[in-house]
């Protein structure tokens, strides 16, 4: 734990930018973690967590910055690099192979091996005295790895750490895939890490874990550092999220139109449940009325979307769009009653990059431009051309494929393709991730239209400021439970945050 | 961004017909389309022709050999069109050579020749169009509802359908003495042989269901992502047994072409006819991993792999030798698309286009 104050750093990091294509991720984070802590890095999805840490642990290399490791300036041309000089990452998707064993895996990639040939009785030793120092000397080192639980996996994921002489190792939300008493257990092990003055990198958007584990917290936003190590002991959590929160460039959401009272019901969605994922949804939405899902990453959103739209077969429950009840778990259904879905993935579950723009737009309805089967290539990209002029849509040159577009041209896309359907309700899952921030208020103006056109639209974000200033209406939902359902102007992002984080503590 | 914006277009209007400025980009895009890559075949096609006159002279470019090459490409050449439908929607078919042997084998069964010669020979050609396009059905309806790997499930079929064509013929080879049946595909019209006019008919029909119809988008777009093509409504399940229907049925035919060109039936017909179709389809640019398809590659594949054999047999090469070059040039061709395709992902890269 933190004995010296002055103690030299063991990671510093100052300054760091990264820019991918057309997002500015990171533009001067700072960090510095002493051995033996546990140093939280706290920020909101998107704030530039991930980035930070693929930067860490070599996947990218920053732009501008510096990374020094005990004193010395370093480069991580690559993840070996990290590795070599004692930097681990556990990332969420854990990385370990299911068909290996507990000790294969935790030798993985520096097998212990005299010319080819593997040494496994001596493998299997020094894989269970790595598992008992981290207190799991039960888990047998001859087990396959995809009979265990996401739990012990993680445990196997830090044995590999320390088999590589490992002084950091930086974990990316390792509390979300556990329970309640497995995150108990996992405090213990992050214990006994840093006892053995192994520095512990936690992130996580859960105040109450990181007042239980971490020493010091430094916490991002919009790529940037807004603090920087902070002591858990010292800092109100109002203080924390008003760090994570209150962002310089304000997003400029158009003004709302108010929803007429007698505005028809459109989409009606009654004990919508999904076994494992959710239970028991209810909720409407008016011609004209934008209705926000705000959540964090794993509230599922996403699964609540896919569900209505079909793509996902509805345990039980109903979906009726104008009065006429869906068949469940089937898109075409959806689709053909007036239902469109701008999917969270874009690129692999939106566009067919490789295809020009005007068919990416076509893609729900060339059918409909065709005659007895025959593509009337001509309409397609005519009504391409009128999505173009009425969207903004860059570059406008109906020809070109998907994948040289911005992520906001994309978007754009997406929504001509169901523009050109005609759809009385709209499903917008993450409309603006990867967007910049100058195509964001166009994509926003956008969607304002649409529903003052009278559709009736359900927007996901994980940016909670965007759903709560874009939506009129707004459900706060946590782990596939509506925490509560209030119009957009009587909460606000703190609010949010609050229920959100009561929700989920563990 | 601009200040003024249009109202957003809610229905699509199409009287207005596309102004001339698509005509520049159809020119553009016939040069960079599947035209521009066609033309590294064409070339490859021309220094085969080269290598063959200049070895063989005369006899090589003579008529009648030149008609050799295209009844040697015809059989193949139509199975290689079924392939490339299944390839483009990213999907693999590794039966049509079994289900091409078994459709000789049952539609030259003496009871069905029999019932042929009492009505019309068109009766065998119904049989075995009817074996090939339900093999091609079970195929699809285990890949696209029983949720089995392509790979998996026309393996399967490659095996079983050649067992079963064993079982039907009693591992005899079966006569096809419907002289009807043999004389109209034996026949010769214009001076061609009625085979190469088939394989013409399938790729002219194969071009166009790829490129102009509604079939052959759902195609392209399933190939190119499944999961997109999906929630944009289009019903993938039941295309892609359509795919594999239309597979089985490409087999079907050209298993009544060699029925006319041996005028036998036996199980041994189409042997590895499935390796071949696949290298033809890949060489000729199409995408094994689905999402670009190419008829016209497919054919010059065809015709570039039976001028070689044709080359080397007017040289007398070993056939061991001619097997160890067409390997390599199987490589060689993939090397280089995939070469190309690098460069073009670069290309897009380097200029990227902001809002």
């Amino acid at each position: 734990m933190l004995e010296d104050e002055q103690q030299r750093p063991l990671l510093e990091v100052r300054g760091i930018s990264k820019r991918f294509a057309a997002v500015q991720a990171l533009k001067g984070v700072d960090l510095d973690v002493r051995a033996g802590e546990v140093h939280c890095v706290m920020g909101q999805n998107g704030a530039g967590k991930s980035t930070l840490i693929k930067t860490l642990s070599g996947v990218h290399q920053p732009d501008e910055g510096e990374i020094f490791w005990e004193g010395e300036k370093v480069e991580l041309h690559s993840p070996t690099a990290a590795l070599d000089l004692g930097i681990a990452t556990m990332y969420q998707e854990l990385d370990v192979v299911d068909g290996l064993t507990v000790a294969e895996n935790i030798f993985l990639g520096h097998e212990r091996a005299t010319r080819g040939v593997l040494h496994v009785k001596q493998a299997n030793a020094t894989a269970r005295t790595l598992l008992e120092r981290l207190g799991h000397g039960s888990l047998s080192p001859s087990r396959e790895v995809g009979s265990l639980s996401a739990a012990n996996k993680q445990i196997v994921s830090m044995a590999r750490a320390l088999s590589r002489d490992t002084k950091l190792i930086i974990m990316d939300e390792p509390s979300a895939i556990l329970d309640a008493g497995e995150v108990e257990n996992l405090f213990r092990v992050v214990r006994e890490l840093t006892a053995q003055g192994i520095a512990v990198v936690y992130i996580s958007h859960r105040l109450e874990e990181i007042r239980q584990i971490g020493d010091r917290i430094s916490v991002i936003k919009d790529g940037r550092s807004t603090a920087n190590g902070l002591h858990v002991t010292e800092t109100p959590k109002a203080e924390l999220i008003r760090l994570m929160t209150g962002r310089e460039v304000a997003n400029v959401f158009p003004e709302r139109t108010p929803v007429p009272a007698d505005a028809p019901v459109v989409l009606d969605v009654d004990g919508l449940e999904l076994e494992g994922h959710f239970e028991k949804l209810s909720f409407t939405v008016r011609a004209g009325e934008i209705l926000g899902f705000a959540g964090l990453v794993g509230s599922q959103r996403s699964e609540i979307m896919e569900t209505i739209y079909g793509a996902r077969k509805a345990t039980s429950g109903r979906v009726s769009v104008n009065g006429k009840a869906l068949t469940p778990g089937s898109v075409t259904a959806a689709v053909d009653a007036g239902i469109g879905l701008s999917p969270e993935e874009r690129k692999s579950q939106g566009l067919i990059l490789d295809e020009p723009i005007y068919r990416n737009v076509s893609l729900s309805t060339f059918e409909r431009f065709a005659k007895a089967g025959l593509l009337d290539e001509r309409a397609e990209r005519q009504a391409a051309r009128e999505q173009i002029d009425a969207l903004e849509l860059r570059p406008a040159d109906p020809d070109r494929p998907a994948r040289t577009l911005s992520g906001g041209n994309q978007q754009k896309i997406l929504l001509a393709r169901w523009l050109v359907h005609g759809t009385s309700v709209l499903l917008l899952d993450e409309p603006t991730r990867g967007v910049d921030v100058g195509a964001r208020a166009e994509i926003y103006t956008l969607i304002r239209r649409l529903a003052a056109a009278g559709t009736a639209i359900v927007v996901i974000s994980s940016e909670i400021e965007e759903v709560l200033g874009l939506a009129d209406n707004v459900l706060v939902i946590d782990d596939g439970n509506v925490l509560t359902q209030t119009t957009a102007s009587d909460i606000d992002e703190h609010g949010v945050l609050d229920l959100v984080m009561k929700g989920s503590a563990a | 961004m601009s200040e003024q914006k249009t109202p957003v277009a809610e229905k699509p209007s199409v009287q207005t017909p596309a102004p001339s400025a698509s005509g520049g980009s159809a020119v553009q895009r016939l040069f960079h389309g599947s035209a521009a890559r066609s033309v590294g075949l064409v070339i490859a096609l021309a220094a085969i022709f080269a290598i063959g006159i200049v070895t063989t002279g005369d006899r090589f470019l003579s008529g009648d050999n030149m008609l050799v090459i295209l009844r040697h490409a015809s059989i193949i050449g139509v199975i290689s069109i079924g392939v490339t439908f299944v390839i483009t929607a990213g999907g693999i078919d590794l039966s049509v050579g079994s289900v091409m042997g078994l459709t000789t084998v049952v539609a030259s069964l003496a009871s069905v020749q029999m019932a042929a010669s009492q009505s019309s020979w068109l009766l065998m050609v119904v049989v075995a169009l009817a074996v090939g396009a339900l093999a091609g059905l079970i195929n699809g309806v285990i890949i696209a509802y029983g949720n089995v790997v392509a790979f998996i499930a026309t393996l399967a079929m490659l095996v079983g359908a050649r067992g079963l064509a064993e079982i039907v013929s009693g591992r005899r080879t079966l006569l096809v003495t419907n002289t009807d049946f043999t004389g109209v595909l034996r026949a010769d019209v214009l001076g061609i042989p009625v085979l190469v006019w088939i394989f013409a008919l399938v790729a002219a029909a194969g071009w166009f269901l790829l490129n102009r119809t509604t079939f052959g988008r759902r195609t392209v777009a399933i190939g190119g992502n499944l999961e997109a093509s999906r929630l944009a409504g289009i019903k993938v399940k039941r295309h892609l047994v359509a795919l594999y229907v239309l597979a089985g049925v490409t087999a079907a035919i050209a298993g009544l072409m060699m029925m006319g060109r041996t005028t036998s039936g036996t199980s041994t017909h189409g042997l590895l006819y499935e390796l071949d179709a696949i290298a033809i389809v890949v060489v000729g640019g199409t995408l094994l991993a689905g999402g670009r398809g190419t008829i016209v590659g497919t054919i010059l594949g065809v015709l570039i792999f039976s001028t070689l054999t044709n080359v080397f047999t007017q040289n007398n090469m070993d056939t061991s030798v001619q097997a160890l070059i067409k390997g390599a040039i199987i490589v060689l061709a993939v090397l280089l698309q995939q070469r190309f395709a690098v460069r073009k992902e670069r290309k897009a890269k380097a200029k990227p286009v902001r809002a």
